[in-house]
């Protein structure tokens, strides 16, 4: 019998969501560990660096990495699983966009620190200590990772194969993924593996939108009665599946909350977040700037709205100015 | 990049101008001889609706350090509402903007019809001087 083929699942700069996810697999799991052989998974399985450092080149088949990448030791961890993996996988949104860690874009190092570690208000008040990247101890230096100005998106930082979009991506999305893989049968190397269409053409609420969809208010969806049965985006709630990549078939949707972007934009647009307000001009039912500007107000962060899973890869990827915490 | 900017400061500036209206002005201000501020770069597009945000930013990022969106006055669109579309755009893409640390003059808007080559020519000017003396934009990507 031939080896199994070795896969590999390492985290950058995430919530742990995208770990959930592949547990999400539920007995499919079982499936997956008998095709494979997980020879790295830090979240589940005792193996270290050093295990992954005396593969051979290419000797894992599919590395699954989730999250950001924000600082050094994420990118030393990347480029070595690029370095020993046939494929690399950025798995969820943090990972194919620079996800909801990227706002942090609207900072840098030096604000964070800052506020984290000086303004914010503490319960330890007064033991304000910055985390340094060395530290000479009596026993020798001690060392920590380097903190960036910007977090990235993983293809920013090394070569990826395929992307597997979403907060997290569904389990349905992931074994059809990790199939594909098994059986060879793999899309053109680049390939975002859900949708290619918007996320309307697969919404359940797509019929009940009019003809002409023109809103005069833009609502919050935690201060709105939502009614259920109908289109989110014709009662005035921003709901982002008009400029979001289908794939999800429209899990948030059927919960009654809007779309907020996590499959990022579809294969035609480059900035989600451009996108986002373009189409939201199209349809505000106003001509004159006081009104339209009344209607705005009902965005008062446009960019953790229209950006919120893709900062670090539209085309601006950051702040030019950081603005200190209020 | 280093040499230039020892050099006096020369702002880029991205003008997507209207082919009904500020196009034709810009025509006529040649043809008239007007002198303005060659530092914009007309880009020619059938309708301010067309200016996708995009494009915009797309400019910034290549190098540009200002960008002027130019459409007809407001109920004179050759497409009946284009200009509606520009003008709710940039007034979002305004904010978004000054989330992102860009300073006001950067982007600006105008209504310049046919007939305006002398506010075509005023307007140019006064955009050069301004986002001149903001300086370059310096985009740092990233690092």
């Amino acid at each position: 019998m031939p080896a199994k083929p070795k896969v590999a699942f390492y985290w950058c700069a995430s919530c742990g969501g995208c770990e959930e996810a592949v547990v999400d697999l539920a007995e499919g799991i079982l499936d997956v560990v008998a095709a494979v052989d997980i020879v790295f998974w830090p979240v589940a399985l005792d193996f270290k660096v050093s295990d992954v450092e005396a593969l051979p080149d290419k000797g894992i088949v599919a590395s699954f990495i989730n999250g950001a990448v924000r600082m050094s030791e994420q990118e030393e961890m990347a480029r070595l699983l690029r370095k020993k993996s046939k494929y690399v996988i950025a798995f969820g949104s943090c990972s194919h966009l620079g996800g909801v860690p990227g706002l942090a874009n609207l900072w840098d190092r030096q604000s964070i620190f800052e506020w984290y570690y000086h303004k914010a208000p503490s319960l330890a008040e007064g033991s304000a200590q910055e985390p340094r990247e060395s530290v000479e101890v009596p026993e020798g230096t001690l060392t920590l990772p380097a903190f960036w100005d910007t977090v990235k998106a993983l293809d920013q930082v090394i070569d990826v194969d395929y992307y597997l979009p979403g907060c997290p991506p569904t389990p349905k999305l992931v074994g059809n993924a990790v199939n594909a893989l098994l059986r060879g049968e793999l899309p053109p190397k680049g390939s975002v593996l859900a949708g290619t269409r918007a996320l309307c053409h697969e919404c359940p609420l797509n019929e009940s939108k009019p003809e002409k969809l023109l809103i005069k208010e833009v609502k919050r969806v935690h201060l709105t009665k939502v009614d259920p049965e109908k289109c989110l985006l014709a009662q005035g709630v921003l709901c982002l599946g008009p400029v979001t990549r289908g794939g999800c078939e429209a899990l948030c949707v059927k919960g009654v909350m809007p779309c907020t972007g996590c499959f990022g934009p579809t294969d035609e647009v480059r900035d989600q977040g451009a996108k986002g307000i373009s189409y939201l001009s199209s349809i505000l039912d106003f001509d004159d700037e006081a009104d339209i500007r009344r209607a705005i107000e009902g965005i008062p962060d446009p960019v953790g709205t229209f950006y919120r899973y893709a900062l670090p890869r539209s085309i601006l990827m950051r702040t030019k100015v950081v603005k200190p915490h209020a | 990049m280093m040499v230039e900017q020892k050099q006096e400061f020369e702002p880029r500036i991205v003008a997507f101008v209207c082919n009904w209206c500020t196009y034709i002005a810009a025509d006529a201000a040649g043809v008239a001889r007007a002198r303005y501020a060659p530092n914009v770069r007309l880009i020619r597009t059938m309708c301010s609706g067309r200016v996708d945000p995009q494009f915009v930013l797309t400019a910034f990022e290549k190098g540009a350090d200002g960008v002027l969106l130019c459409g007809c006055h407001p109920r004179d669109c050759h497409y009946s509402a284009g200009n509606y579309k520009a003008l709710r755009r940039y007034t979002l893409l305004k904010e978004f903007l000054s989330q992102m640390g860009f300073e006001d003059e950067r982007l600006r808007l105008e209504w310049i019809s046919a007939s305006e080559a002398e506010k075509f020519r005023k307007v140019v000017e006064d955009m050069t001087e301004k986002v001149r003396k903001l300086g370059p934009l310096d985009l740092d990507g990233g690092e």
